[in-house]
């Protein structure tokens, strides 16, 4: 079973790297876009085969090392 | 005054720190450098130093890999049965990952690796990190990092600012550390997390000796309890 992990910069903590990208798209010509965040994705391949045990794995990893809760949120997905 | 230095794969300070200790610790009982992998720490320790580096290639989050280590468990006891912690750079990194002290250190503000010799400010003297310095004296120090930049939640910045618990901060924020913070202290003060190096600074032919002070006021700490 794969399991995909979103984690994303909690709202109102600075993305300098987000603010980057945008001035980049913006020097490339590609107006309009008011705002940049920038997180990561990670993708795990798991032995368990029970959906509902393995969302609770992934979460326990994300709050124990996958993301770190004082600057990001997470969100995972059972593939 | 009997330290220990905590060694991961990619942690470069690692040395530095050993020799800019063993200035107070005797012949007979030097520093001790001990691997990541140990479960356990070398008994009768004062102070446990965590040095700088890019511990596993800093990746997934600087320090993250490193705080998650087996030694980590037995340095967060040490802790908080009071012992004395410094963590320099990644070692600062490694102490917010750890839990050990509040909030997290994230990319430089202008995304930029900073190597140069910055001022910095003492915040305060009523600490045993940094008791032989003034309050509000400005030492020259040298920074090396890419993810200096403190951040955490309003009531983190207004406990630090309100519980003395800023240690140092930049005269000129190189980093955009929220409140110019370079380095905070624990609730009980007995841990200590800074960005610049005051392993780099003593001796005069480095370029100063400020940094010594450091490890002389907790040396005389230890000496006169």
């Amino acid at each position: 079973m794969k399991a995909r992990v979103n984690v994303t910069l909690k709202p109102g903590v600075l993305d300098p790297q987000g603010a980057a990208v945008r001035h980049s798209l913006g020097s490339l010509g590609f107006a309009g876009v008011d705002k940049v965040r920038q997180g990561k994705v990670i993708e795990l391949d798991l032995t368990e085969n029970d959906p509902i045990k393995a969302k609770s794995q992934v979460e326990d990893m994300c709050e124990k090392l996958l993301a770190n809760t004082v600057i990001e949120n997470y969100s995972v997905e059972i593939l | 005054m009997r330290a220990a230095v905590i060694q991961f794969p990619g942690s470069n300070c690692d040395r530095d720190m050993a020799v800019a200790l063993n200035r107070f610790t005797t012949k007979k009982d030097p520093v001790k450098m001990v691997w990541h992998k140990e479960s356990g720490l070398p008994g009768n320790l004062d102070l446990i130093a965590i040095p700088g580096g890019f511990s596993f290639g800093d990746y997934l989050r600087c320090g993250a890999i490193a705080a998650r280590s087996p030694i980590m468990n037995a340095v967060i006891e040490f802790a908080n049965n009071g012992g004395y912690v410094l963590g320099v750079c990644n070692g600062f990194q490694v102490l917010t990952e750890s839990g050990l002290l509040p909030g997290a250190l994230m990319r430089n503000s202008n995304l930029k690796f900073i190597c140069k010799n910055i001022q910095l400010k003492v915040e305060t003297q009523s600490s045993n990190f940094t008791s032989c310095y003034s309050k509000n004296e400005i030492i020259n120090t040298p920074i090396a990092h890419h993810d200096g930049n403190y951040n955490a939640d309003k009531d983190t910045i207004k406990e630090l600012k309100d519980h003395d618990r800023i240690a140092f901060s930049y005269v000129d924020n190189p980093n955009g550390s929220m409140g110019n913070i370079a380095g905070i202290l624990s609730e009980n003060r007995r841990v200590l997390g800074m960005m610049p190096h005051p392993e780099r600074l003593n001796d005069q032919m480095l370029g100063g000796i400020d940094g010594n002070r450091l490890f002389q006021s907790i040396y005389e700490t230890l000496v006169t309890s």
